[in-house]
């Protein structure tokens, strides 16, 4: 059809109008949009619920429910992931893992963060552009550029420092710009009029950094804790790349070796196990972000805004 | 005084020591020149690296005078040939990839227009709903679909029930169902740097089109469309930069009759060890980064500018 005829037969067949309706006119009821949205989300959650859901199935079937039980958590003596030594392994490299690059790549983070914000020279200009391109190399490149040098520079004598060592310099490196990133935004809604106003009141330049600006980031300092332990939680390529066999399996590994071949609900309660651990981290910084925003006076953006916005 | 003079001339960041912020953000600039910029650079060694005597490896050449194109050279001729594994495997990639993200594109944009019409409880609620896979890791979202679409899995029970089709062998290699991981895994990636676009538009300018006699299919065309275009742009690049390197998603729902790029470099770099493999695995990264690169530089451009029209 052209858009001429477009334009002089509007009422041309029902559904064919109403496609155009929702196409162009915020006003109307958007019906058929709504369908295709909620299905789509519907879409996007559902397959995830099974397979939580599956993990509290009392019998060895992953498609078959035979019942609630934790048998797959903790009661089965030799595939549960309480009692599968390779199962709880792997849940311990993973926290352990998120819990240590967390440790290192906030401070860091936050430090760069203020750092390049305040520091103006043509080396700063650099440096930002440094920090930014990690975010938009492909995760796998990094990962295949972090395994060369472990192999052929990066080492102690005869040993290298694959397994936990590698996997969490790994972690950290792409962990560091989304702290930059979140920080950066709420040293920039901050502004410097509190700092400012502490140094009129007499405040050393030191006093007015770690007893006002600090303590005005501690927010976002806290979402930036959480949020890099939840990337880590979830990691796989980096992970996988830098690991040294057995001992450094983490959960995503996990299911990539045993998601084709495991026969019982137990992957899928690692699988969960890591669902929760992440998503409380997350549940954790949006309440702390949201609390911050209410305080403010209620104009601040809801905290699941802003999660979306540095995911962007 | 003299402080409060500084403060209104130069910016408070004057008056905190000299060399303070630079010192600041020296760690993190640090740790990405020592592991982001030299791991990037080993990967260009390697590939154009040397055969050690002895132990028949690859061996990195870090001086580049001395770099030969050994390794892109094997790579080139692979792809060159009708036989050539590569080239099978980069056709088909290029075929899941394009497939993926034309699909995900006609998925999402629907979902990000509802979404960017939303107000109120409902947006919040949908948005919430809608970044929860974001968090949620990639691999147990993959590995969802692997639970509904084994042989025995929820999938297959409702066809034989409703009768609507045949049971299938969904994991056995089939290039469809790797497309729909790929855009089940990646679409939410999308969908959210649409809406912000989709979202910013100013609804005064639909209504004029619409006032001034535009059909709605003509005022989508020629109003939304556009104005939403650096979103399209946007989420395209993102989703596009981790799908040339995702070897998983394959990995998980099919066989090695659906191996990516992605799984030739896993393969070469860090399993295959023997002979010049590293070097050709090397070899493989630096054109899959060539690929994406013009992506990449899109995408930084892209962000860049919004930063600055943020800070503005």
């Amino acid at each position: 059809m052209t858009e001429a005829s477009a334009g002089t037969e509007p009422n041309r067949g029902n559904s064919l109008s109403a496609l155009r309706g929702w196409l162009a006119n915020p006003w109307r009821k958007p019906r058929f949009l709504a369908l295709v949205s909620w299905l789509f989300l519907a879409w996007a959650i559902v397959p995830v619920a099974i397979a939580v859901l599956v993990s509290f199935n009392s019998g060895r079937s992953r498609s078959t429910w035979q019942g609630f039980s934790l048998r797959w958590y903790i009661s089965d003596p030799d595939l549960s992931v309480l009692h599968d030594p390779n199962l709880l392994h792997a849940v311990l490299q993973s926290v352990k893992l998120a819990g240590l690059t967390m440790i290192v790549a906030t401070p860091v983070g936050v430090a760069m963060a203020l750092g390049l914000a305040r520091w103006r020279s043509r080396p700063a200009t650099g440096a930002n552009f440094l920090m930014l391109l990690p975010l938009v190399t492909p995760e796998i490149v990094l990962a295949s550029g972090l395994f060369l040098v472990f192999v052929h520079l990066y080492r102690l004598g005869d040993e290298t420092l694959f397994g936990t060592p590698a996997q969490l310099v790994g972690h950290v490196t792409w962990s560091i710009p989304y702290v930059v990133v979140i920080l950066r935004g709420r040293l920039f809604g901050i502004g410097k009029e509190h700092e400012e106003a502490a140094m009129d009141l007499g405040a050393p330049p030191m006093g007015a950094l770690f007893r006002v600006l600090l303590p005005m980031l501690g927010p976002a300092i806290f979402a930036a804790f959480m949020i890099v332990f939840a990337l880590s939680i979830d990691d796989f390529i980096t992970s996988q790349f830098l690991s040294s066999g057995e001992s450094s399996i983490t959960i995503p590994m996990l299911i990539y070796g045993n998601g084709r071949t495991g026969e019982t609900p137990s992957l899928n309660a690692v699988a969960t196990v890591m669902l929760v651990l992440s998503l409380s981290a997350l549940g954790l910084a949006a309440l702390v972000m949201r609390a911050v925003a209410r305080r403010r006076g209620g104009a601040g953006t809801p905290a699941t805004q802003e999660l979306v916005r540095f995911e962007i | 005084m003299k402080r409060r003079r500084q403060a209104s001339e130069g910016g408070i960041e004057r008056l905190y020591p000299r060399g303070f912020w630079k010192a600041l953000a020296a760690p993190g600039v640090g740790w990405l020149l020592l592991l982001f910029v030299i791991p990037f650079y080993a990967i260009f060694s390697t590939a154009a690296g040397k055969l050690d005597p002895i132990f028949n490896t690859a061996v990195p050449e870090w001086n580049p005078v001395y770099w030969q194109p050994d390794g892109f050279g094997f790579v080139f001729e692979n792809l060159a040939s009708d036989e050539g594994v590569f080239r099978l495997v980069f056709l088909r990639t290029l075929g899941y990839v394009l497939s993926a993200v034309a699909l995900c594109l006609a998925l999402g944009y629907p979902v990000a227009y509802y979404m960017s019409r939303l107000r109120g409880r409902l947006r919040n609620l949908f948005l919430l709903l809608m970044i929860l896979p974001f968090w949620v890791s990639y691999l147990m979202r993959i590995y969802a679909w692997v639970n509904l679409l084994q042989d025995d899995g929820l999938v297959n029970k409702i066809l034989s029930i409703t009768g609507f089709m045949e049971p299938q062998a969904w994991l056995d290699g089939r290039g469809s169902t790797v497309v729909l991981g790929l855009v089940y895994g990646y679409v939410p990636f999308l969908v959210l740097p649409l809406f912000a676009a989709l979202e910013r538009i100013d609804k005064n300018l639909v209504e004029a089109a619409l006032d001034l006699g535009a059909s709605p299919l003509r005022t989508f065309l020629r109003i939304t469309l556009p104005l939403s275009k650096q979103g399209v742009l946007a989420g395209t690049a993102i989703i596009m930069l981790p799908m040339f390197g995702d070897f998983y998603t394959a990995g998980l729902l099919g066989t090695p009759r659906n191996s990516m790029i992605g799984s030739l470099v896993n393969f070469y770099l860090t399993e295959a060890t023997v002979g010049p493999a590293q070097a050709r695995g090397a070899a493989l990264v630096i054109i899959l980064t060539v690929i994406v690169s013009v992506l990449t530089i899109y995408y930084v451009v892209n962000t860049a500018r919004a930063t600055r029209e943020a800070r503005a």
